[in-house]
């Protein structure tokens, strides 16, 4: 008896979660016969087995309904919406009492007014408000039994303990020598690795079993609000772990209701922002790699972002300035944040917020990520990103005072190595921050969350760079990181997850246990709440400086294998060239491109591959090209190299990770690319004071030449022609030039009153030369 | 038959008596990972099989301090879902003791207090009834 009433429980609950979008779905159609029919077979088979069972009250709910749809079956009556309503709330009710049922209490109530409004006729029809249609649902017949799930959690057990039975066979097979032994060990791991894949499966379930509830929310909404929804869904058939289906439930919940209530407007708002009437709402999930991408669409009014910020500065989660300089993606995600989730915060911002921090707490509480686009007025676009399966998960394991331990991929933002000038670490007050490329973090050391011994003040460790959540980004410093594993992750007891800090315990291939560390809960424990990162990032002083201190800069392996850099910004394009188009012509190299011919630098002589890649240049005046093999990465590097250069070649060398990098010097290569131009015999010369001061020799000396003129310097008997006369600020007295004009080159911007021009202003050089060489003539 | 059936073990020097059925198996504890920051009664991790316990020293759970050497003699229990190696000193015997349970009639320690379910005579001596689970639940709860 115990049996059928449990398997009478399960079966009507399971058909129940179906049929919700069928009602739906036949509503919106009413000549849909097939709809029709599978509602019939519901209630028939429910009146069919309590009648059995002795269960009076589902009896009478059952037969009411059946006499009702026997009755629209054969055409007596039509469908409106007060009967789809009655017939709804009879299947609502009949859920309730399967649920009390399985847990031993009673409903309250009595059912007779929902009998009463089964049999009422309707006297005038009213207009169907909500039109939730188009759910794509393929029913095809599944073979399947059921099995109680602490048997395939026995199951999946098995199959672990196989693998680290394998795993030991493995580390004794290396000690024996046998032909044969190493293929048969090979087919044993394949098996156990399909074995395991497939009781992973069995653990999965369509994520219908979610959606399929997500028509009839939609309905009763639209329905209460007085809005018309157009509800898609696609992609019911993507499979998700079933325990991750439960814990996608509520935020999925919580975001189809503020789409329905706060996104799309009312039929009227739409017509007078030229939108259709019915708004529209689309669900979709979709397999992508080891993640499942949920998408929720609509077509509403989008999150007001102006208005959100200005909440958000009144709620004090940003500063004003902090709040101009925000994309406005940034701005709609604002949403996320706590101190915006307030009921009354809904309302003053006409957007949505209910609850949202909790919404990504919840998503990424499972290694989910969530994002938005928002496109004020057009609407909004939500994707969720949830690993398959929760009990796997991509992890980096770590050390931390000799002890391993693991955190989730999803979780990291970036590792770095505090080793090379790209991180500046800073003790303030009993903390310390990281600045990472001009990004300052709070930094954390693992060891010390942990109390566990380690050199943490030592330099050259490891920070993995961690997003907790909304706005909390932190630096977590540890001894060493080790690899990337895929781990098999167990919930921890309740005396382990008391500690705070961790998330699950999982047993690698290495057969020590290992814990998974909560990385919101670090943050939590070493005190770096929200509050006191707004702090740290709403600082935006000390990280402007350091921006500006940096330059964008391109790190490539140029043609003979060398590490070499090149600032970002002179950078027009990289390009890849067939070798047919280099050519070795008129005493250097060249391509041909674009119907033109460019000088090629970088490059002595024709390549042997088929094609090579290039940099272009272009400096306003003058382009070229240079050779290299590959681009390596962007790097932020400073603005004065980390050292001088001997090589007229190079503006300087940097230390990138720790190894030395030649930045090519822009003016030479310019310089070298206009020796093309030949220097006119004519042309004005220009004398140079300095022949010793090696600026004057280098820089300035081929920036003149490529400007047309003549150099001459002081100590050249050619010099007492000169036009003009270059001095710089101690340049000593020259003799002989008595025709030339001078211009006063300074090395600080001049102030006024001052007579010169700023040596580093390329550009007001130039033009005083010209006009000094105009006044000589 | 199974009802009746308890294991005897010593924890902190003291012989007491665990219900067989709350017991899943007795096994040898090797390597133990420690938990850092967890409670102190929780000793760390260890591997059965694919299985990971959790560790519990007895002694620290009854608010006493750990033994100078740590025992490798573990009672596994699984609650709500969960599997604890409960540390003790020995294992003395398993045994079906007839007569009943009774009440503790005597003040026990604080920590022997909370953990103690009953009293149960075996051969000559009396011995106290163990819940593991409060053994487990460490000696801040039991204090609460």
């Amino acid at each position: 008896m115990d049996d059928l009433l449990s398997e009478f429980i399960a079966e009507t609950r399971e058909t129940l979660e179906a049929l919700t979008g069928e009602v739906i779905a036949w509503e919106a159609d009413p000549t849909d016969r097939a709809r029709l029919d599978s509602i019939f077979r519901f209630v028939h088979t429910v009146k069919g087995s309590c009648g059995f069972l002795d269960l009076p009250r589902f009896e009478k709910l059952s037969h009411a309904a059946e006499d009702v749809l026997a009755e629209l079956r054969e055409g007596v009556r039509q469908p409106d919406v007060q009967l789809v309503s009655a017939v709804l709330a009879v299947i609502d009710r009949i859920g309730e009492l399967t649920e009390a049922l399985e847990a031993g209490e009673t409903v309250p109530g009595d059912d007779e007014h929902l009998i009463a409004a089964l049999r009422a006729e309707t006297v005038a029809r009213t207009q169907v408000v909500a039109v939730p249609q188009q759910v794509h649902q393929v029913r095809a017949p599944v073979r399947s039994i059921r099995i109680p799930l602490d048997l395939l959690d026995r199951l999946m057990s098995g199959v672990s303990d196989t693998v680290l039975a394998r795993n030991e066979l493995a580390r004794r097979l290396r000690h024996i020598d046998e032909p044969g032994m190493e293929a048969a060990f090979e087919r044993l791991s394949t098996c156990v690795a399909e074995m395991r894949d497939s009781i992973t499966r069995t653990r999965m379930q369509r994520i219908e079993k979610l959606f399929s509830a997500l028509p009839r929310m939609v309905r009763d909404l639209s329905a209460d609000l007085g809005k018309q929804v157009d509800l898609e869904i696609d992609g019911s058939d993507v499979e998700l772990d079933r325990e991750m289906i439960e814990l996608i439930r509520d935020p999925l919940t919580h975001i189809i209701r503020n789409a329905v209530d706060h996104g799309i407007e009312l039929p009227a708002a739409r017509a007078a922002a030229g939108k259709p009437a019915a708004g529209r709402l689309q669900v979709t999930a979709r397999q992508s790699g080891n993640q499942i991408v949920i998408e929720i669409v609509d077509d509403g009014r989008g999150i007001d972002d102006k208005k959100l910020v200005a909440r958000a500065v009144a709620a004090g989660v940003i500063r004003a300035d902090t709040g101009d300089s925000m994309s406005s993606d940034e701005r709609a995600a604002l949403i996320f944040s706590p101190g915006l989730s307030t009921a009354d915060a809904v309302s003053a911002i006409s957007g949505r917020g209910v609850g949202m921090d909790v919404v990504r707490a919840n998503i990424e509480r499972i290694g989910g990520v969530i994002d938005l686009e928002n496109r004020p007025g057009q609407g909004l676009k939500l994707l969720i990103r949830v690993p398959l399966t929760l009990t796997i998960i991509a992890a980096l394991t770590v050390t931390a005072g000799d002890q391993g331990f693991a955190i989730p991929r999803s979780a990291i933002e970036e590792i770095c190595h505090d080793g090379g000038g790209a991180i500046r670490i800073d003790h303030l007050g009993g903390s310390s921050v990281a600045t990472i490329r001009g990004r300052t973090l709070p930094l954390v050391n693992l060891e010390t969350v942990l109390g566990l011994p380690g050199d943490i003040a030592q330099r050259g460790r490891t920070l993995v760079v961690l997003r907790a959540g909304f706005g909390c980004t932190y630096a977590l410093g540890v001894g060493a990181v080790h690899d990337h594993e895929e781990l098999v992750i167990k919930p921890a007891s309740p005396a382990i997850m008391s500690a705070g800090v961790y998330a699950g315990k999982s047993l690698p291939d290495s057969g020590v246990p290992m814990l998974l560390l909560d990385v919101a809960g670090i943050a939590d424990v070493a005190g770096i709440a929200e509050d006191d990162l707004a702090s740290v990032s709403a600082a935006p002083a000390p990280v402007e400086v350091e921006r500006q201190d940096l330059v964008s800069t391109l790190l490539f392996r140029d043609a003979g294998g060398h590490r070499r850099a090149i600032r970002l910004a002179l950078v027009e394009r990289i390009e890849d060239l067939a070798s047919a188009q280099v050519s070795h012509s008129g005493g250097c190299m060249r391509i041909a491109v674009d119907g033109r011919i460019l000088p090629l630098l970088g490059l002595d002589r024709t390549p042997e591959t088929a094609d090579i890649k290039i940099i272009r240049l272009n400096d306003g005046a003058v382009e070229l090209a240079y050779a290299i093999d590959d681009v390596i990465d962007i790097i932020a590097a400073p603005v004065r190299p980390d050292a001088p250069s001997r090589d007229e070649r190079f503006a300087g060398v940097l230390l990138v990770d720790g190894v030395q990098v030649e930045l090519l010097d822009p003016l030479y290569l310019f310089s070298r690319a206009n020796e093309d131009r030949s220097v006119s015999a004519d042309g004005p010369l220009c004398l140079i004071a300095d022949a010793d001061d090696p600026w004057m020799r280098e820089i300035l000396h081929p920036l003149v030449q490529a400007a047309g003129y003549r150099v001459a310097f002081a100590d050249d008997a050619a010099g007492a022609a000169a036009d003009v006369l270059i001095v710089g600020d101690s340049s000593a007295p020259v003799e002989g030039a008595a025709g030339a004009s001078v211009l006063r080159l300074l090395p600080d911007r001049p102030l006024k009153g001052d007579d010169g021009v700023y040596r580093y202003d390329r550009l007001a050089v130039l033009d005083a030369l010209e006009r000094t060489a105009r006044r000589a003539a | 038959m199974m009802d009746r059936l308890y294991l005897i073990a010593t924890i902190a020097g003291q012989p007491v008596a665990i219900r067989a059925s709350a017991i899943d198996s007795v096994v040898d504890i090797g390597e133990v990972t420690p938990v850092p920051r967890a409670p102190a009664h929780v000793a760390g991790l260890a591997a059965l099989r694919s299985r990971v316990l959790t560790i519990i020293c007895c002694d620290r759970a009854l608010g006493l301090p750990a033994p100078a050497r740590r025992s490798t003699r573990g009672v596994v229990v699984a609650i709500d879902g969960h599997h604890y190696g409960l540390l003790v000193s020995a294992i003395d015997d398993a045994c079906v003791i007839e007569d009943d349970v009774r009440p503790v009639r005597t003040r026990l320690d604080a920590g022997w207090d909370k953990v103690a379910v009953g009293m149960i005579d075996f051969g000559e001596e009396t011995l106290l009834l163990i819940d593991p689970s409060r053994l487990i639940a460490g000696p801040d709860a039991l204090a609460a």
